[in-house]
């Protein structure tokens, strides 16, 4: 069967994040990007089941800026076999990108749909909720285990409290939790490889999504801080103040 | 306005969080209705009728709604939604699982996590990992919202006396079904509930040191959480991690132990009223937001802590 990953190009998840100062956004400027953690969670999930022969073809799509074809690159590195660029340079939400991937599904119809639970940069976790919703596919939100079973998928999700398993008819869609899988790492050979694999160019227009957003950021700040308290010097004043200072205990 | 908020409840009565995600509809202003979707939710419904500045409960109480499928529940939501000026819930995982579905239904953006209501269509939410916070301003015919329960002090569970309306509408999506769960068995409170959380980190060393903390923790009437290090390292299941990638908690007292301080854990628990730091390593970033701090060796500090409560 055939799985179409989404991937999404955000800053490096090591690197300071600091707020532009006239509050339009977080600088980007200069600014090492990388492939979203749990979108490599998604792309790994995808090449193991290649591995176990229930995937036949891995398609790897985001949308952004022609740079985004780095990340992409990287996904054919790790073992999918090509890719789709949405190239926009426009901020495209949730909504929208969902409207876009469902343009995808339309056109490639995969079996399994796999996504990161959520970009490190917007922190929405909805685009595959909402892909799921618009092409009429039952979810398995947060997942850390997927098994195959004829026209079905079992997915076991992380959820408050606990595990949940939820059987899904086939096509579906999968956002990944940081349990599913390690990532592993592309081989320098994969790495030239990848740069022969076939990785198509579209737009938003192309495919027939208009892509503004009804969502206007306001302004971005930095959080307000905490400051440091005080040191105790051992368990006794740590267990007084407590009780008698901070009358928490 | 008219909002609707749907209740996270396990069918015998609302889970606290409610009471926040209410708060923060109280915020908004107009009319509240509460929508209590289940399975043998007769009595959760009656608990919501009692919490205070509620108009309405509606309840559907089928099948269908057994275990918050999100594929039937978004399909109601939707429906029932259409009615409606404002759509809110937890920013738990039930909330965050099918919300965003409703939103793609209704064809309108969803905001996520929101921690303060600055107007009817401006909210105010953590991006980047808690690293910066944006407000924005929706300029969709229906906000579709889920609500960071810490940002809010919840409104009364008692005092009300909403009415109760059964509603007929059963959607069965019949595209996915429950096989199972697995449900952390423990008597002491859920992390996003307790007032006292003890949480530690890479320096516990192994998943069998978590019992000193347990043993303080039961001292406290304490949830205990862990670390994301702690987590990846095998120590503790996931379930337990506090953080950006993990619970968001803001209990009155947080005791971080053996935890460094990294950013996605700060982001995760800096909302707590008191927190104490016990690290042997003084420059650990932690010591930077902790009100107490304590430079000590966790395996002689927690023992004795234990032993002095």
């Amino acid at each position: 069967m055939k799985v179409l990953v989404a991937v999404k190009r955000v800053i490096d998840y090591n690197v300071k994040v600091r707020v532009k100062p006239d509050n339009s956004g977080v600088d980007l400027t200069n600014i090492k990007m990388a492939m979203n953690p749990f979108c490599e969670i998604a792309v790994e999930e995808a090449v193991r089941l290649k591995e176990k022969g229930v995937a036949s073809e891995i398609i790897v799509v985001s949308i952004g800026p022609k740079v985004a074809q780095e990340q992409i690159r990287t996904a054919l590195a790790l073992g999918a076999d090509r890719g789709i660029l949405i190239e926009t340079d426009e901020e495209v939400q949730s909504l929208q990108a969902a409207k876009l991937f469902k343009a995808v599904v339309d056109k490639e119809q995969p079996q399994l749909v796999i996504l990161g639970k959520q970009a490190i940069d917007s922190d929405n976790n909805q685009t595959g909720q909402m892909l799921a919703a618009l092409a009429g596919m039952g979810q398995g939100t947060f997942a850390s285990e997927v098994v195959v079973e004829g026209d079905k998928v079992n997915v076991t999700r992380e959820v408050d409290g606990g595990l949940m398993t939820v059987a899904l008819n086939l096509p579906a869609v999968v956002t990944t939790d940081l349990r599913l899988n390690e990532p592993r790492y592309a081989s320098l050979p994969n790495i030239m490889k990848a740069k022969k694999k076939p990785l198509e160019m579209t737009t938003p227009a192309d495919l027939g999504v208009d892509v503004a957003a009804s969502l206007k950021i306001v302004k971005v700040e930095e959080p307000a801080t905490r400051s440091a308290g005080i040191k105790v010097a051992d368990v006794a004043e740590l267990v007084e103040k407590l009780k008698n200072e901070a009358k928490v205990i | 306005m008219s909002i609707l908020v749907i209740a996270d409840h396990d069918n015998a009565s609302i889970k606290p969080v409610t009471l926040n995600v209410l708060a923060a509809a109280k915020a908004i202003g107009g009319d509240i209705d509460v929508l209590i979707a289940g399975d043998g939710c007769g009595a959760a419904a009656e608990a919501a009728a009692k919490a205070e500045g509620v108009a309405k409960v509606l309840v559907t109480d089928n099948a269908v709604y057994g275990h918050s499928l999100a594929e039937n529940l978004s399909l109601l939501v939707a429906d029932l939604g259409k009615g409606y000026s404002h759509i809110l819930t937890s920013a738990g995982t039930t909330g965050k699982d099918f919300l965003p579905r409703v939103a793609a239904l209704l064809d309108v953006a969803q905001i996520s996590d929101i921690i303060k209501v600055e107007s009817a269509d401006t909210f105010v939410r953590p991006i980047y990992a808690g690293n910066a916070v944006a407000t924005v301003q929706s300029s969709d015919g229906i906000k579709v919202i889920t609500v960071r329960g810490t940002g809010f002090d919840p409104v009364s569970g008692e005092g009300g006396s909403a009415p109760v309306e059964a509603i007929d509408n059963v959607q069965d999506a019949g595209i996915s079904s429950f096989v199972g769960e697995e449900m952390a068995k423990s008597d002491r409170p859920e992390l996003t509930a307790a007032k006292i959380i003890i949480s530690g980190g890479r320096g516990m060393q192994n998943g069998d040191n978590f019992k000193i903390l347990e043993s303080v923790a039961d001292k406290l009437g304490a949830g205990v959480g862990a670390s994301r290090a702690a987590v990846d390292a095998g120590f503790v299941p996931n379930d337990m991690q506090v953080g950006q990638t993990g619970k968001i908690v803001a209990p009155d007292l947080y005791i971080a132990v053996g935890i460094s301080g990294a950013i996605q854990h700060l982001a995760g628990m800096s909302g707590s009223k008191v927190i104490v730091a016990i690290n042997k390593d003084e420059d650990a970033p932690i010591f930077s937001v902790a009100d107490y701090g304590l430079v000590a060796d966790l395996f002689e500090a927690v023992p004795e802590l234990d032993a002095a409560l």
